[in-house]
Parts: C-alpha cells; sequence; structure tokens
C-alpha cells in the first residue's frame, strides 16, 4: 500500500492548477455530502411509504383481531403473542448461554487453545445467513429432536442465531471493567468465581442488558428462520405452551405483502408500524439503560 | 474456616464445568450446522451427482422434467448482491468520507446513529419497501418491467448494508493518525486530495474488509429477494429480468407443500450448503484482509 508522497503533494501544488484542484474539492465535497443525504432520505422515504400506506388501518381493533381473508376484519392479534411466546423463550435461553460463554472466555479460559476455537467459531457463527439457522433448527430441532413446528423449536433456533451478538457484547462489558477492581478482590482472598459473582457480574450487567435487548430486537425483526421452521401458516389461534404452534409478526406480514389484493398492502403497512414500534422501544430501553449507568459509574 | 475454604473451591469446580459446557454449545451450533446440512445433501447429490449440481445451467425443481443445475440461483444471487455492493459502496465510501473527513463532531454524532438505524429494520420491511414503492418508481422509468426484478431488490439491499460499510470505514479512517493529515495540509494539499491520497489508502484493509462483510451480508439475505425478486430460476445478467437467488429459493420450498422425503425436499440442503460455504469463505477473506493488510500507526 503505497501513500502519495508529500513531494508529489507539494509538485501539484506548485504547478499554478489551483483553481481546478479547488473546484474538484468542493465537488467532490458535494457527492460525498450527497451519499449521506441520499442515505437519510432512503431512510425517510421507506418510513413515509409506510405511513401512508397504513393510514387509517391501525386501531385497537386491527390489534385485537385475528387474520381473516378480508384484509377490514384481519388483525395482528395471533402474531402479536407469537412473536412475545418467542422472544421471551429466547431471552430465556440466549442470557445464561450468551454471558456464560462471555464470562468463560474472558474470566476462566486463559489462552488455552479450547478458548481460541471458540473465540473463532463465535466470530464464523456472525456471519452465517439467518436462512441457514432455520435449516439448523428444521433438521435438528423439528425433524432429529421431534419437538415439532412449536414455540420452543422457534426459540431454540433464534438462540443461537443471536448467540454470537450476545457473546460479543458481553465480552466487551466484562473487559471494560478496570483491573484495579479485581485486583482489589484478589487481595481479600476471594476465589476467581467469587471474584466474578461479586465484582464481575453486578459492574458488567447494564452492558450485557444493551447487547442482550439489541440481540432480541435482531431476533423480533428475522422472518427467514421462523420460516423454515412454521412455514407460511393460517393461525387463528394464540399459543398455550412451548409445544404449540404459532406465528410471528414478520411472518405475517410477510404473507400479506405476498397477498395482491389491495388492502393486504396497507394491513401489512399497519403491522410493520406496530414492529417498528417494538423494536424502536426496545432500543431506547437500551440506549438508556447504557446510558444511565454510564452515568452512575463516572 | 477450612472446610469453608474447601467448600467454596468446589463451588467453583462446578461453576467452571457449567460455564464451559455453554461455551462448548456455541461450538455444538457449529457442529450442528455441518451435520443438518451434509446429511440431507449427501442424499440429494446420490441422486443428482454433483457435477451436474455445481455446473447445470437449468434449475427447475417444480417442473417436470426436474433440472439441478445450481448456476441460475448462483447468478442470481451474484446479481443482485452485485448490484447491492454497488450501491453500498457508493453510498457508504462517500458517507464515511464525509462523517470522518469534513462533518463536526456534533453532525457526525447525530447522522452516524441515524444512518445505523438502516442496519436495524426488519428486512421483511425491505422487502415491502421494494415491492410497493422502489418497482413502481423504476417502472416510470422502465415501463416493460414487470413487477419482479434483481434491480429493485439490489438497490433497497444496498439501503440497507450502507450502514455497513459506512461505519466500518469511517471506524477504519478515524484511525489515521492526524499527523499524516496535517503533514499534507502543510504541503498545501486540499481536503480532496488529504481524503483520496491519504486517508483512503491509509484505511483501505477496512474498507475493502467492511465491503467483502456487506457483500456477503447481502449474499446470505432472504426475505428482500424473496419478496421482490421473483420466483423464476434465470440464467441472466440483465437486472431488469426476474431471477431467484438461492435464499428465496430455501424460501420457496420451505413455504410450498414439499413432502419431506423428495429430491426437492432434500435439493434445499444442497443449496443451503453452497450458501453456507460461499457466506463462511466471504467472511474469512474479510478478517484475513484486515490481519494481513492493516496499517499498524504509533
Amino acid at each position: 500500500m503505497k501513500l502519495s508522497s508529500p513531494a508529489s503533494i507539494a509538485k501539484k501544488a506548485a504547478r499554478g492548477r489551483t483553481g481546478y484542484r479547488t473546484w474538484r474539492d468542493r465537488l467532490f465535497y458535494l457527492l460525498f455530502v450527497s451519499s449521506v443525504v441520499l442515505g437519510v432520505a432512503g431512510l425517510v422515504t421507506l418510513l413515509a411509504n409506510i405511513v401512508t400506506d397504513a393510514w387509517g388501518w391501525l386501531d385497537w381493533q386491527f390489534i385485537t383481531s385475528y387474520a381473516s381473508r378480508k384484509p377490514e376484519l384481519s388483525g395482528i392479534f395471533a402474531p402479536l403473542i407469537g412473536t412475545t411466546w418467542v422472544i421471551v423463550t429466547t431471552a430465556l435461553f440466549t442470557i445464561p448461554l450468551g454471558v456464560g460463554t462471555a464470562v468463560y472466555l474472558e474470566e476462566f479460559a486463559g489462552e488455552s487453545r479450547f478458548s481460541r476455537l471458540v473465540q473463532l467459531n463465535i466470530a464464523n457463527l456472525a456471519g452465517v445467513p439467518s436462512i441457514v439457522y432455520g435449516i439448523l433448527g428444521l433438521g435438528i430441532f423439528v425433524l432429529l429432536l421431534d419437538i415439532g413446528r412449536s414455540v420452543l423449536a422457534g426459540g431454540l433456533t433464534l438462540t443461537l442465531l443471536v448467540l454470537p451478538i450476545v457473546i460479543i457484547a458481553s465480552q466487551e462489558a466484562i473487559r471494560s471493567i478496570p483491573p484495579s477492581y479485581r485486583d482489589a478482590a484478589y487481595a481479600m482472598g476471594a476465589t476467581r468465581w467469587q471474584v466474578v459473582k461479586t465484582i464481575v457480574l453486578p459492574q458488567a450487567i447494564p452492558g450485557i442488558m444493551s447487547g442482550v435487548i439489541l440481540a432480541l430486537s435482531r431476533a423480533i425483526g428475522e422472518a427467514a428462520p421462523i420460516l423454515m421452521i412454521s412455514g407460511i401458516v393460517f393461525i387463528t389461534f394464540v399459543p398455550t405452551g412451548p409445544g404449540s404452534s404459532f406465528t410471528v409478526l414478520p411472518l405475517q406480514i410477510l404473507n400479506w405483502v405476498q397477498q395482491p389484493q389491495g388492502g393486504f398492502q396497507s394491513i401489512a403497512a399497519a403491522a410493520i408500524i406496530c414492529l417498528l414500534i417494538m423494536l424502536l422501544s426496545m432500543n431506547a430501553v437500551a440506549i438508556w439503560i447504557r446510558n444511565h449507568y454510564q452515568r452512575s459509574r463516572q | 474456616m477450612r472446610r469453608n475454604r474447601a467448600r467454596r473451591h468446589l463451588e467453583q469446580r462446578i461453576v467452571v464445568w457449567l460455564l464451559r459446557l455453554t461455551a462448548l454449545i456455541s461450538v455444538l451450533t457449529t457442529i450442528g450446522i455441518l451435520v443438518s446440512l451434509l446429511r440431507p445433501a449427501y442424499e440429494f447429490f446420490l441422486d443428482v451427482p454433483v457435477w451436474d449440481f455445481l455446473f447445470g445451467t437449468e434449475w427447475r425443481a417444480l417442473f417436470v422434467p426436474q433440472k439441478f443445475g445450481v448456476l441460475p440461483l448462483v447468478a442470481g444471487t451474484i446479481l443482485v448482491a452485485l448490484i447491492a455492493g454497488v450501491v453500498a459502496l457508493a453510498l457508504g465510501m462517500g458517507a464515511a468520507i464525509f462523517l470522518s473527513e469534513y462533518a463536526p463532531d456534533r453532525v457526525r454524532r447525530i447522522l452516524k446513529p441515524v444512518l445505523e438505524i438502516l442496519a436495524g429494520i426488519p428486512t421483511v420491511v425491505y422487502g415491502f419497501f421494494a415491492l410497493t414503492f422502489i418497482t413502481p418508481q423504476l417502472q416510470l422509468i422502465f415501463p416493460d418491467m414487470i413487477a419482479f426484478n434483481a434491480l429493485s431488490a439490489g438497490l433497497v439491499m444496498g439501503l440497507m448494508i450502507m450502514p455497513m460499510v459506512s461505519t466500518l470505514s469511517e471506524d477504519a479512517m478515524v484511525s489515521v493518525p492526524n499527523s499524516l493529515r496535517d503533514a499534507a495540509y502543510a504541503l498545501g494539499a486540499t481536503r480532496f486530495e488529504v481524503a483520496t491520497k491519504v486517508v483512503v489508502p491509509g484505511a483501505l484493509s477496512g474498507i475493502v474488509a467492511s465491503l467483502i462483510l456487506a457483500v456477503s451480508r447481502a449474499i446470505g439475505e432472504t426475505m428482500i429477494v424473496f419478496i421482490a425478486a421473483g420466483s423464476l430460476a434465470n440464467l441472466t445478467f440483465n437486472p431488469l429480468e426476474q431471477v431467484q437467488t438461492m435464499t428465496a429459493y430455501i424460501a420457496q420450498v420451505a413455504t410450498g407443500e414439499t413432502e419431506q422425503g423428495s429430491v426437492v425436499f432434500r435439493s434445499i440442503f444442497a443449496v443451503g450448503l453452497l450458501l453456507f460455504l460461499m457466506t463462511l469463505a466471504m467472511n474469512i477473506l474479510g478478517r484475513w484482509v484486515v490481519a494481513r493488510y492493516r496499517q499498524k500507526y504509533e
């Protein structure tokens, strides 16, 4: 890799092309600004498009009704409750597994070969397409372990999908604790586990929590893995337990987007608004936790 | 006193074993992915020779006579990812240069999270946006274009992966030390010259890696292409035609009524295996680029 030598830049400066160079500088400034503007404009257009499509469709009846063959009678009650079931299941498995792995890697594993293997493995898992996790869930949970196209199978699949995110966020939270805290506890004769239990985890909880919430908000929006688990289903009941079949919001949206009749596009947009509101509030909580505890630590 | 100490050490040993087990889950996930892909894929290749699969130019899984040549699906995948990559490179690099070299700190602190919202929007929402907004706009320019096409899906996917490029590239640009910029400015270089001749070459490894990771993400994306790109395996590089990607084919079979022991059902595992290997190779390449070509600054 070659940096232009200062001499070559100076030579150009001396050539008296200052007018051209200033002109080019301004032109590219405009181009760079316009990439940012285009990105932001894309976001604004996307949101505006959804809001105009959904206008007038999002009401209490829409939230409390089941899906119907008529768009004006349809609602998102089943996928809303289904999403809640799946996300709670995901959280129950993700938090102990993710935090446990992070604590192990940061506090106990040292530089062993096993820990390097796990670390490399996590980095690779983070890049695996979500539909491949769906195939994994279909192959292992639905077909091999035979737990059916159920809430449990969906939750376990999403757990494996977001586990790398939680592990990496938790590792960063643990790493950011000043070593002096640990040293003080060791000096009092604490075992490693006591240090983790009384010093590391309480200090790292805000960072871990915001990582967990961000991971769950990723899981809420995922359609592809759930599609592999449950298929397209017309569900007009809410899950009664982890063994129930279910649908989730993104899948219901997909279902409606693919219906050509006009009204279904509008209720798809209305369901998207509900999904975005859920994501937005989760992200707000994550940001609040981070800011709140950052301030209190200082 | 001594009994207390023995108890503490026993507790620690149990905890360490439990934590090691949680860390093992991530390794088991990788093994699970490989097993759940390889076994049905192997059975598939008993019916369809590997050679015919990899180099066949016709994919007719759902029609008689069936043909399982994967190249049309690969071509569709690459076409959409290529369009997305071009959009993400143009917008993401421009945004990264603007944020890192031009924007005042206050502007940057607002714009960066706004752009990152794009990465957090569920992909089914992008699919909706592509089908109901971008495609009708494109049809004003290309009146003959049908509702499902590679261009619309690719453009919207580019918007989705743009923040990956801009964030990772900007991080790389910010880590180029100011002394290099100051030296160039002192010689009379314009901002554009500093950006393109000092900062971009200095951050090149990070920029290239961000683009590789973003394109890998585009290859693995399912919902946008499933909704907006079409369902016809089409060996073409014309962006105005409909194409089917590897992920969209897997999703199509999952939502259809395919029998579980059939060749078609097994074919999704073969396509999934190819997809997994492609994204894995790109992720390893991306990390290798960073490790190998990173510029080290004092």
